[in-house]
């Protein structure tokens, strides 16, 4: 029986179809589409790869370092002429872009870093200059005195470590009075910021502001200060449509507007640049996009 | 019932998981040029080598009618141990096998409260689940341990011979299971506690040392998974192995072992970890989105359990 597997395994070897392919590849390998901001930023990209007369595979790794690794493997697989990758942790990503190096295909990282491999460019916010525009916000608020609460992103992310680094280097410079009472991670989860929250809430008994990673988790600590109705003041980072929207609402007092449509848009050109015969940089090229702050004026 | 009718229903019970397999692959290698490439083949037998690996310990768990939840969070344990200890200063190969013999060692733990305490496998070792991740979390502090020396690299990503060597450390793997279950005193004992637990201790097997032992070998197989996959990525994650259990549990069924135990194969689990690496590595060639991924690989595991239960049943 065996035998005659083997021999039609063998038949379907040879058979198989030499797709010629009309479009020119790129793979897309994103942490997460639960949280929306990667979901813009896979918009963002697609729109770009639509014009340039790319072909984008997208593919989900579910916030998994495991899937991750084995979605970029895939893509190495399929022969993809770029590797786009917004890295679930920094370290475990990087025998998949070395992997991608030893196979020949250019790796650019968006919005979170790789702490090795060899990458063309990185796409990101200047996320320390936005950490330090909440921080110097948080000073303003507070008056230049109180006690703040720090929400941490997921720990190894390039994004969590730039903006608390921002955060707190305007604090220690600018605002010596504000004092950070507690510092926690939430994994940049909505509902790991509403319970980190509660449990902050319960162990501090005097908080003034809280500065957020994301928006995800600082609209889930707006349940569990709303819930405890303590005057809290709550900024968060990434300008989603839930938290722009709570931001008018005089809910949230502001959020750090990044782009990640933008992100999206510039990495597919960077690709696109690569297929058509561009020359990877010597070293990796960091491409900063812009951010802002976004709050709203009738509040008070 | 006619002899040609009962060969068939034979034939699939004894085949029906690899012709599901050759079918699929087939399938797939129709569908997408990339999938049958000497290079993709090699590809997903190394992405499967992890959950494999802890599916041949949790093979041997179910045959006795057990189940074992932890294994994920062993696996984040003793790959933990292993790049702390060699962060700290151990020689890599020491800290490795430090890292196996904690992962043996929880497993035993788990085996104690089944074994001896009597308390029901799927409470047993819920507790196991919870415990071991806290103590991965603890031990990390919640952070990823990097750094690593390069015996890990060559352990995750390393080639030997043209083959990964994950997939050497699952074939070395599957034949000591295989041959524990069909060559040893100890591999009889299993088939009979699972099969009909009364029946084998009156005839006076050892029962609650066989218990006891298959978890500890599910605890070492979770160890070497541990060890497998933080080459693979190269750090020691605190979350890693979260929801392992399920799809190594997914692997063992889809391969025709039953969940009361006493039938099935480590050979059977082998196949059934490729069909789920196959589905797994075919959706992301043909760019399924990852949220119908979801749906398909629970279809494809409630249609195997479904397939098992209708040919038991005639069988009966």
């Amino acid at each position: 029986m065996l035998t005659r597997v083997t021999l039609l395994l063998a038949a379907l070897a040879l058979l198989a179809p030499t797709q010629a392919e009309a479009k020119e590849t790129v793979g897309l390998s994103i942490s997460t589409l639960n949280n929306p901001f990667f979901v813009t930023l896979r918009d963002g990209a697609r729109a770009a790869a639509a014009k340039a007369g790319l072909e984008l595979v997208v593919l989900d790794a579910q916030d998994k370092v495991d899937k991750q690794v084995a979605d970029v493997e895939d893509l190495i697989q399929k022969k993809v002429k770029v590797i786009l990758i917004n890295p679930t942790d920094a370290a475990a990503v990087v025998p998949a872009i070395k992997r991608a190096n030893a196979a020949g295909i250019p790796v650019i990282t968006v919005d979170r870093g790789a702490s090795g491999g060899a990458v063309a460019f990185h796409i990101a916010s200047d996320n320390v200059a936005g950490g330090k525009l909440a921080g110097d916000l948080v000073c303003k608020l507070l008056g230049g005195k109180g006690k703040a609460v720090e929400l941490e992103g997921v720990p190894g992310t390039s994004a969590a470590r730039d903006r608390g680094a921002g955060f707190n280097a305007a604090l220690k410079a600018g605002c010596p009075g504000v004092a950070v009472v507690s510092r926690q991670t939430a994994n940049f989860d909505r509902a790991q910021g509403l319970t980190v929250m509660e449990n902050v809430l319960q162990a501090q008994p005097a908080i003034d502001a809280v500065f957020a990673h994301n928006d995800e988790m600082a609209l889930g600590a707006l349940q569990a200060v709303r819930a405890s109705k303590r005057p809290i003041r709550i900024v968060g980072f990434d300008a989603t449509d839930d938290a722009v929207k709570a931001v008018d609402a005089c809910e949230l007092k502001a959020t750090v507007a990044q782009q990640p449509s933008e992100m999206g848009r510039l990495a597919v050109e960077k690709a696109a640049a690569l297929v058509k015969g561009g020359k990877a940089p010597p070293a990796t090229e960091f491409i900063p996009v812009a951010l802002r702050l976004v709050t709203s004026e009738k509040c008070k | 019932m006619s002899p040609a009718r009962a060969t068939w229903r034979e034939l699939l019970s004894r085949y029906g998981i690899l012709l599901a397999f050759l079918a699929l692959a087939t399938g797939l290698a129709l569908l997408s040029p990339s999938f049958l490439s000497p290079s993709n083949l090699l590809n997903v037998l190394r992405q499967i080598s992890v959950n494999a690996l802890l599916a041949f310990g949790m093979t041997t768990v179910i045959l006795c009618a057990g189940i074992d939840l932890s294994v994920g969070s062993v696996l984040a344990v003793s790959g933990a141990l292993a790049a702390g200890l060699s962060v700290a200063g151990w020689p890599a190969p020491a800290a490795m096998a430090a890292a196996l013999v904690a992962g043996t060692l929880m497993g035993l733990f788990n085996g104690l409260f089944v074994a001896a305490f009597r308390i029901a496998p799927f409470i047993a070792t819920l507790g196991g689940l919870t415990i071991f991740r806290g103590v991965a979390l603890v031990y990390t502090g919640g952070r990823p341990i990097t750094g690593l020396p390069d015996a890990f690299d060559a352990l995750g990503n390393g080639v030997a011979f043209g083959v990964p060597v994950p997939v050497w450390v699952m074939l070395a793997f599957l034949g000591l299971t295989q041959f524990l279950l069909r060559f040893t005193s100890l591999g009889r004992a299993v088939y009979a506690v699972g099969g009909n637990e009364e029946a084998a201790r009156l005839s006076g097997l050892p029962v609650m040392r066989t218990k006891l032992l298959v978890y500890g070998y599910s605890g070492l197989a979770a160890a070497m998974g541990g060890l497998v996959l933080t080459g693979r990525l190269n750090s020691a994650q605190p979350t890693a192995g979260s929801g392992f259990e399920l799809d190594a549990i997914a692997a063992v069924v889809v391969g025709g072992t039953s969940l009361v135990g006493g039938r099935g194969s480590v050979l059977g689990t082998f196949l059934g970890a490729a069909i789920i690496g196959v589905l797994n590595n075919g959706m992301n060639l043909l760019d399924v989105s990852a949220f119908y991924q979801q749906i398909v690989k629970g279809g494809v595991i409630l249609g195997a359990l479904l397939i098992d239960r209708l040919v038991a049943a005639r069988k009966d």
